[in-house]
């Protein structure tokens, strides 16, 4: 390059983010700052959110390292409401190993486990109201399991077979259950975010009671669909919900690559205008004290809330990469906020209404039925043994009525269909 | 064209990886960028050991903003650099695509020149993965009818470095599709049959160093009287395959470079066969194939024997569990020969 009269000047040198560790390190995340419990106290719901910016730097937590719960954020959930959410996350949990399992076996050709997370999609759904509507990313299947969604539905669209009601046409876990308030999962990033702002206005303009809830991952904040959303919940107030699952990875980038080393999440809230709430997300209490605290915001005309989940993903992206390749293995056991199911079993027994026989009595209850219900699953097909949906149904729900070019290249499938496996095969 | 260099045998991911590195060396204003990148290498493998060798600042991660990576890419080539930003797949290159079309691909028309964008955006595109609709696309007519954009897509370890070579030299935008089908072994479409390594093929046989394939020319990967068949990515490979077992005398193009197309490698072989095919995995409806076929027509009329025949993947979202039946695989090509080799007309 030229010299240049500003050459005296100090060189400007790029910023690359790195994580603090990566495979051979050991993790150790003690400058993780875990304030004590009700730090900040809960304010009242019709907040300005002006008001309560700490909210958005602090960490909202409810089970304390005795395992007890206290503080002004405590929902006070009796213990039948625990145990619930316990073997809700229990259930999940055993149906995400069974399907990592299959996938692995060569059953279908996609997974995706939302280990170490299960709270931030079980508690959540657990304090909305069941018509309440869900846009997920693609880790929020806790939210169909909460819900009572039948789990031989969603085994049948992860083996793309005949059973499966979106007829074969997605990617494992991208589910669609309207009839359960759960919007169909889309392979593209944080497109749910504008969608759910336009869910919660369609209902703010006719005058309903249901409000949205939209989840996305750390590293997908970065997309503009975010930004776009967030303005728009400002500029509406509508009764949305944001939540950002920060599990500190995004595939391999930790979430220094979505601006983690300057802010949080939550504060990102603060630019826009709207309540932010940072959040211990594997503090199943606390995830539900915050989700009430917003949804009640919201059905009251108060606004949007933008919740942080502060949490870790247990295990890789999905059943395509291998996160040992990336960092540390044993940096789930060194996260310093612990296990969701670990602490809410250690609550409940803290509560003298839970021990470690019944705990693991449960397991192999729910690990057993998974199995059962697996076995049943797969009578319908697996991915890729022929029991699929029919051919037209790949021309059909592209329009609503069929269109002449596309009835004719259903006819041609079917012929090539004849002529691969010869005279005798019929149409299904 | 054969460099005299010695050649390694590499798969395709090998091969765009070493044409990456070779440019890294060469050119210190090549930058790479996209997400997971940088110290993972890529979901596929293809950035793999750049980011330790030619430095963080060379070779980095972004955040997931598809419009933020192209958009910044535009950014760097206004300062003087040469980015090669990688989208993760084609199926996500929809959110940058305002700083694609209206911005990468009109630089250098709005400014007279004043500014210019010399970008490459890699990205894998093509099904065959069983990635369901939103990891199969190949949305390649999009960018082709974009006036500024050249769109390549090759089908050899070989052609593949050549071309990326010649695209990051390029002083104007470019979108590369790699065939991620055809990554580590050429699938001929019998998708029950077991797939060969890139070693077996001699497009494996790759130079260590520099060497470019002129973006703008065709490769005639076979030649033959009776029909041509135009074909480009994976397809190739499955139209070659196809060939074989039925014994047609096919003339075979590659157009490796879909713009600006080799029109005259297309017209001399159309004439001399009087029949064309046109094959691509993308949907048929607006497809490459109708510029193809019209370009043909226009140039070939009278030399034709039989309607052109297209033959491509179905116009609906590429499905999950019949994925083959969608593909447009060794049935549907022999069905489309039969068609053409017998007509009449």
């Amino acid at each position: 390059m030229a010299q240049r009269p500003q050459d005296n000047l100090a060189p400007l040198h790029l910023h690359v983010p790195e994580p603090k560790f990566r495979p051979g390190d050991k993790a150790d995340f003690s400058d993780v700052v875990v304030p004590p419990v009700d730090a900040i106290a809960r304010p009242d719901e019709a907040v300005k959110p002006a008001d309560i910016h700490s909210l958005a730097y602090g960490l909202v937590r409810v089970l304390g390292d005795d395992d007890q719960a206290t503080g002004s954020w405590n929902p006070g959930l009796d213990a039948d409401k625990l145990r619930l959410i316990l073997r809700k996350m229990l259930t999940l949990r055993a149906f995400d190993d069974r399907m990592f399992r299959a996938q692995r076996q060569g059953k279908t050709s996609f997974y995706m486990k939302s280990f170490g997370e299960e709270a931030t999609s079980v508690a959540t759904t657990m304090a909305l109201q069941r018509d309440d509507m869900c846009f997920p990313s693609y880790r929020q299947q806790g939210i169909l399991v909460t819900r009572d969604y039948q789990l031989i539905d969603m085994m049948n669209q992860i083996y793309s077979n005949r059973g499966d009601k979106l007829k074969g046409r997605q990617l494992p876990i991208m589910y669609s259950a309207k009839d359960y308030g759960f919007f169909s999962v889309s392979g593209n990033l944080t497109t749910q975010y504008p969608q759910a702002v336009g869910w919660a206005m369609a209902s703010a303009s006719r005058g309903d009671t249901r409000i949205a809830a939209v989840w996305c991952g750390d590293g997908s904040t970065a997309e503009g669909d975010f930004h776009s959303a967030l303005t728009f919940a400002a500029v509406y107030n509508a009764p949305v919900i944001f939540q950002v699952v920060n599990n500190q990875w995004a595939i391999s980038s930790f979430s220094g690559f979505a601006g983690s080393e300057r802010t949080t999440f939550a504060a990102r809230a603060i630019g826009y205008g709207i309540a932010g709430l940072r959040v211990d997300g594997n503090d199943v209490l606390a995830v539900y004290a915050a989700m009430e605290w917003a949804a009640n915001r919201a059905r009251t005309n108060n606004g949007p809330t933008l919740i942080e989940y502060f949490t870790y993903r247990g295990e890789g992206h999905s059943t395509s990469d291998d996160p040992n390749a990336y960092r540390p293995a044993e940096e789930y056991a060194e996260w310093p906020l612990g296990d969701p199911v670990d602490r809410l079993k250690g609550h409940l027994i803290a509560l003298g209404e839970w021990d470690e026989e019944r705990h693991s009595a449960l397991a192999t209850e729910l690990s057993d039925e998974v199995k059962a219900i697996q076995k049943e699953a797969e009578k319908n097909g697996i991915l890729g043994h022929g029991l699929h949906h029919s051919f037209e149904t790949m021309f059909e729900d592209v329009f609503e009525d069929m269109p002449w070019h596309l009835k004719e290249q259903c006819e041609q499938v079917l012929e090539e269909q004849r002529d691969k496996f010869g005279s005798e095969w019929k149409a299904q | 064209m054969m460099s005299e260099a010695p050649t390694k045998t590499m798969n395709m991911i090998e091969a765009i990886n070493s044409a990456m590195d070779v440019m890294l060396d060469r050119d210190p204003g090549v930058v790479v960028l996209g997400e997971d990148v940088g110290y993972f290498g890529g979901v596929f493998r293809a950035t793999a050991g750049l980011q330790k060798k030619h430095g963080k600042t060379r070779v980095f991660d972004t955040p997931i903003t598809e419009c933020g990576i192209i958009g910044v890419g535009v950014g760097m080539a206004a300062y003087g650099l040469r980015p090669v930003p990688e989208i993760q797949f084609a199926d996500y290159i929809y959110p940058g695509l305002d700083q694609l079309v209206s911005e990468a691909a009109r630089m250098r028309y709005r400014s007279a020149g004043d500014f210019i964008c010399p970008m490459t955006v890699r990205s894998p595109f093509g099904g065959g993965i069983f990635g369901g609709q939103t990891h199969s696309q190949s949305p390649e007519s999009l960018f082709t009818h974009i006036c500024g954009i050249k769109t390549v897509i090759p089908a050899t370890p070989y052609d593949a470095k050549g071309l990326l070579i010649a695209a990051i030299e390029d002083n104007d935008p470019v979108v590369f599709f790699e065939p991620k089908r055809i990554y580590n072994g050429p699938f001929t479409g019998y998708y029950d049959r077991p797939v060969e390594p890139w070693s077996k093929h001699e497009g494996s046989a790759v130079p260590e160093g520099h060497y470019r394939i002129e973006l703008g020319k065709a490769s005639v990967v076979r030649e033959g009287q009776a029909v041509t068949v135009l074909t480009y990515g994976t397809m190739v490979h499955v139209v070659k395959a196809v060939v074989a077992e039925h014994g047609i005398d096919a003339e075979i193009i590659d157009l490796r470079t879909l713009l600006p197309l080799d029109i005259e490698t297309i017209e001399a072989s159309v004439k001399k066969t009087g029949r064309c095919m046109v094959v691509h995995e993308a949907t048929r409806t607006s497809g490459f194939g109708a510029e193809l076929a019209a370009q043909v027509q226009e140039r070939c009329f009278y030399h034709l024997e039989a309607p052109i025949e297209r033959v491509t993947g179905f116009d609906t979202p590429y499905p999950h569990s019949l994925e083959w039946a969608y593909f447009p695989g060794p049935v549907r090509l022999a069905r489309a020969f039969d068609k053409i080799m017998k007509d009449p007309s």
